[in-house]
């Protein structure tokens, strides 16, 4: 039972980044309560089968994922996963990329922390499709490489490049939105929409960019 | 690396650090001769922090410590009764 103890000594200060994750995954307290627990549960059945010297942290993200892919997701809806090519790369950038300048009260730094609330963050991650979500959760809030996310939804790299480099767009989208709907920023249909190079977006004070920080 | 777009296109394999060390040196290269494009790395790396922070900020539910340390009590006792008992 030493093996345990020591499961519970490591495993247990890793609850708020698993529930954290749990709550992105089945957006609501209960269940991701109850995925959290069952996680931990599972883990300490099978702590025997946890090789000494790898990451505790990316084998309970892998049970964590596991669980709630075989449990929770089937009785969750499944929203439309349509329209998510139609997006451009760069979505975000193209439309508020030059704002910072503009708004030039407050610190560059901060813009865009000031711009998203907590909630408006949290959920365009949470309304993106299920195949999107998962890896863009794994990926940019958690931190994980390509590799160990394609393991923990057993998927091919490749794969899990494609879902992010795409869920990513949408994430923005949804993003824009928001600060639309605040009226942080003008309307799209104000904003370019063609596939112009990146670079070319109207940004007038392009040149101060890189003077921010000298 | 002189190429804007190709530079580009390395943008979300950098910020996953994922570009092999001559592939983040070439980028890298890149970024120091051109504002245009450390503009639009810097956007993407502050949008990233901003995503992480925001989405792993949920408190812990009062009380599922407790519940969790309770299932691993649950665990050890049905285990310790089931080799004392064997299939009695």
């Amino acid at each position: 039972m030493a093996d345990r103890a020591r499961f519970a000594e490591e495993a247990l200060p890793l609850a708020p980044q698993l529930y954290s994750a749990a709550m992105r995954m089945t957006r609501n307290n209960a269940d991701a309560e109850d995925l959290v627990q069952e996680t931990y549960l599972k883990g300490y059945r099978s702590y025997a089968t946890f090789e000494e010297g790898t990451n505790l942290r990316a084998w309970l993200f892998r049970i964590l994922t596991n669980t709630y892919i075989n449990s929770y997701r089937a009785k969750q809806r499944r929203p439309e996963e349509t329209d998510l090519d139609s997006i451009e790369d760069f979505y975000l950038y193209r439309r508020i990329g030059g704002l910072e300048e503009a708004l030039a009260s407050r610190s560059a730094e901060d813009e865009l922390m000031d711009l998203f609330t907590d909630d408006e963050v949290k959920q365009a991650l949470e309304d993106l499709p299920e195949n999107f979500r998962l890896p863009v959760l794994l990926a940019d809030v958690e931190g994980f490489s390509y590799k160990e996310i394609a393991e923990m939804l057993d998927i091919p790299m490749g794969t899990v490049m494609s879902r992010l480099h795409r869920g990513r767009k949408a994430m923005q989208k949804a993003l824009f939105t928001f600060a639309e709907q605040r009226g942080l920023v003008p309307p799209s249909d104000a904003a370019p929409t063609d596939e112009e190079p990146v670079t070319m977006v109207d940004n007038p004070a392009g040149e101060q960019a890189g003077a921010r920080r000298g | 690396m002189d190429d804007c777009g190709e530079v580009l296109r390395e943008l979300e394999p950098y910020l996953d650090r994922e570009l092999s060390e001559e592939e983040w040196t070439s980028v890298q290269g890149h970024l120091e001769d051109c504002l245009d494009c450390l503009h639009v790395f810097d956007f993407h790396a502050e949008l990233r922090m901003i995503i992480s922070k925001k989405c792993r900020q949920d408190a812990l539910p009062p009380g599922l410590l407790a519940k969790i340390e309770s299932c691993f009590g649950t665990v050890d006792q049905e285990e310790a009764g089931a080799g004392e008992t064997g299939l009695a």
